[in-house]
């Protein structure tokens, strides 16, 4: 399998800030990947860096074997879909999409049919005539998307592209771009702040964070196996235990990581492949689909105890702040941590 | 509560209670000034151009006639009218092109400190009176001044010369030559083109300009197609201050430049020195005219649209 984009070493300095420090990562061609960290964790300049907006201090940045580091944009096989969506508000919707094509010397007639076969490809055939203004926010971005696609770019880049939608229209535009992804086999390359979308929609997520990445993965394994501290509080939720205690329940002194909903509450014997802890129950808070219990350990630590509420009858649990409980999981559920990743 | 109330209080919650009020007290006096004073008078004006003048007695008397209207198109006032319009676009054109890499430079370069010195610099020739600017020029463009002293030792003498040859644009001098009137012109009107251009240019996204070379778009590609037809409202903005000023001087074309009136000089010199107020009523209809029909033709281009 070819590389689609290949970073080896790369850096990027603003000034003093390390935005990239030393990031390499290999994206295979025709993959779904996503960068996914908070705010400033570089993974908004790594894609800029593809697309060209940005030349690294350091490193080889290489688009399907070719090296781009020193190429402008405009020579470069990728597109990009903006946060703001971008779109020239002079042009009228057609015009946008056919910018591409016409900026590249491709005949009117070609250029105006293509921009239509991409407008209908989005579902927005028939609105070529109109003004980014008049459009909604979900419009835009698929004039974006088919403005971007249109170029039949081998790369596409998506920079928090949902980030301005809401809640619903959010979900249906991730299973719609999942779809196009899978119909036209091109590589996405998709930056979020948002681990449930990265996960729903990835065959690989890399996690960053201050410049780094933590984690490369798939989602399960990211999910199930982290491998880091910062891995396991960003994606989902997790209890990391440290220090005596970790020493204590995992006979190793290395923090492990153990999400909330593979811990339960203590019923009959402790099986050999168990382990357990007690504490005080401090707070309940019900989420409809699963109730959340937070535990005082002994040491002071909160331990997240999630448990589904899916016996129907189950009203009531009986459960009461204040009370003494004991948790268990499977050995098998604990994840070892490094507290710092990405030294080669 | 409401009997212990200050008088001010009282009158602040009438206020907020009755917003129309509030807004009427605080648009009411700048609408008579401007409605009353300036557009009332400026009407007044522009009827007298109805009235009949006696070239003989010299004495105005309201009998309505389109006359003075007539007289605009004979071919001594229609000179003058085509000289200023000509002269109101070309320094257009050309402040406009001078304009444009100084506000782009401070639109999309500076920051902070060199912001704020490109503004003051833009700004500072404003803050000179501007007789005493022209008077200056007149200095520097006349015979043995420093503009000649420059040419003379760049040795650019024989072209200077070809130049003030050209008719139309040259003249015995630079001082009394089109070509220089044009030059003062373009000098003390260049700040009002600068500074709407440079706004326009300040709202065009960033994003914008890295999406036309995302798609593939050369820089003179993403010039010609982005940021010129974004920046058209900044200077066509411009251009009508730079076009209504040069069709209403008086004073540049006075001090430099070769002899024949402008429509101001005209203006001037109907109402002030010939006592006909009808005839220069008339001519001040004239850049009012030209500048509807300027702005109904770049709004028909479609100049406003990215507004």
């Amino acid at each position: 399998m070819t590389l689609a984009v290949q970073f080896t070493h790369v850096s990027r300095q603003f000034g003093e800030v390390k935005a990239v420090d030393r990031v390499s990562i290999d994206i295979q061609d025709g993959e779904f990947f996503s960068m996914l960290g908070p705010s400033g964790s570089g993974k908004t300049t790594c894609l800029r860096l593809i697309a060209g907006f940005e030349q690294p201090s350091a490193g080889s940045i290489r688009i399907h074997g070719e090296e781009a580091a020193g190429l402008p944009p405009y020579q470069r096989d990728v597109n990009t879909v903006f946060q703001d969506y971008a779109l020239f508000p002079h042009m009228n919707v057609r015009d946008n999409v056919a910018y591409g094509l016409k900026v590249k010397g491709v005949g009117k007639t070609e250029r105006l049919d293509r921009a239509e076969e991409a407008l209908t490809m989005v579902a927005l055939g028939g609105y070529g005539e109109r003004k980014p203004v008049q459009l909604s926010g979900g419009q835009r971005q698929r004039v974006a998307l088919a403005r971007a696609l249109v170029n039949r770019p081998r790369v596409l880049l998506l920079d928090e592209p949902l980030g301005a939608l809401d809640l619903k229209l959010r979900e249906q535009m991730q299973s719609e771009l999942k779809k196009l992804q899978r119909q036209l086999g091109i590589t996405f390359i998709f930056v979020t702040h948002d681990q449930t979308e990265a996960l729903s929609m990835s065959d690989r997520v890399a996690v960053f964070n201050k410049g780094r990445i933590e984690q490369v993965d798939t989602p399960r394994n990211l999910y199930m196996k982290p491998a880091t501290a910062f891995v396991a509080e960003f994606v989902g939720t997790s209890n990391v235990i440290r220090g005596d205690l970790a020493q204590r329940l995992s006979g190793s002194p290395q923090p492990f990581s153990i999400r909330p909903e593979h811990v339960r509450f203590a019923e009959g014997p402790l099986a050999a492949d168990e382990v357990e802890i007690s504490g005080l129950l401090h707070d309940i808070q019900y989420q409809g689909s699963a109730t959340r219990y937070e535990l005082k350990l002994a040491n002071g630590q909160a331990l997240n105890i999630s448990q589904a509420n899916n016996q129907w009858l189950d009203i009531s649990n009986g459960y009461q702040v204040g009370q003494p409980i004991t948790a268990r999981w499977a050995r098998a559920a604990m994840t070892t941590l490094t507290d710092h990743a990405g030294e080669v | 509560m409401s009997l212990t109330q200050a008088p001010m209080r009282r009158f602040s919650n009438l206020l907020y209670r009755k917003p129309n009020l509030y807004l009427a007290m605080l648009l009411i006096p700048p609408l008579i000034w401007f409605g009353a004073i300036y557009l009332g008078s400026l009407l007044t004006l522009l009827w007298q151009g109805f009235y009949t003048f006696d070239d003989f007695t010299m004495a105005v008397t309201p009998e309505l006639t389109l006359a003075n209207f007539a007289a605009l198109f004979q071919p001594s006032n229609f000179d003058i009218i085509l000289r200023t319009l000509s002269m109101a676009i070309v320094v257009s054109l050309a402040s406009a092109i001078v304009a444009f890499p100084i506000a782009y430079y401070m639109a999309r370069y500076t920051t902070g400190k060199t912001k704020a010195f490109f503004y003051i610099a833009v700004m500072m020739p404003m803050w000179a009176s501007y007789i005493v600017k022209a008077y200056a020029w007149t200095l520097l463009l006349a015979k043995g001044g420093v503009a000649q002293w420059f040419v003379q030792h760049l040795g650019l003498e024989p072209l200077l010369q070809f130049v003030l040859g050209i008719p139309g644009v040259g003249g015995s001098t630079l001082s009394t030559s089109h070509l220089g009137r044009f030059m003062v012109f373009v000098y003390i009107w260049l700040p009002f083109m600068i500074l709407p251009i440079q706004a326009s240019l300040e709202r065009l996204p960033p994003s914008l300009l890295q999406a036309s070379a995302d798609l593939g778009a050369k820089p003179r590609q993403t010039f010609m197609q982005v940021i010129l037809p974004l920046s058209v409202p900044g200077i066509a903005a411009g251009s009508i201050f730079t076009f209504s000023l040069t069709l209403g001087d008086f004073i540049v074309p006075q001090l430099v430049g070769p002899p024949g009136y402008f429509v101001g000089g005209m203006v001037y010199a109907q109402q002030g020195a010939i006592g006909n107020m009808p005839m220069a009523a008339a001519f001040t209809l004239v850049p009012i005219v030209l500048i509807a029909v300027y702005l109904s033709t770049v709004k028909r281009l479609g100049a406003f649209d990215a507004l």
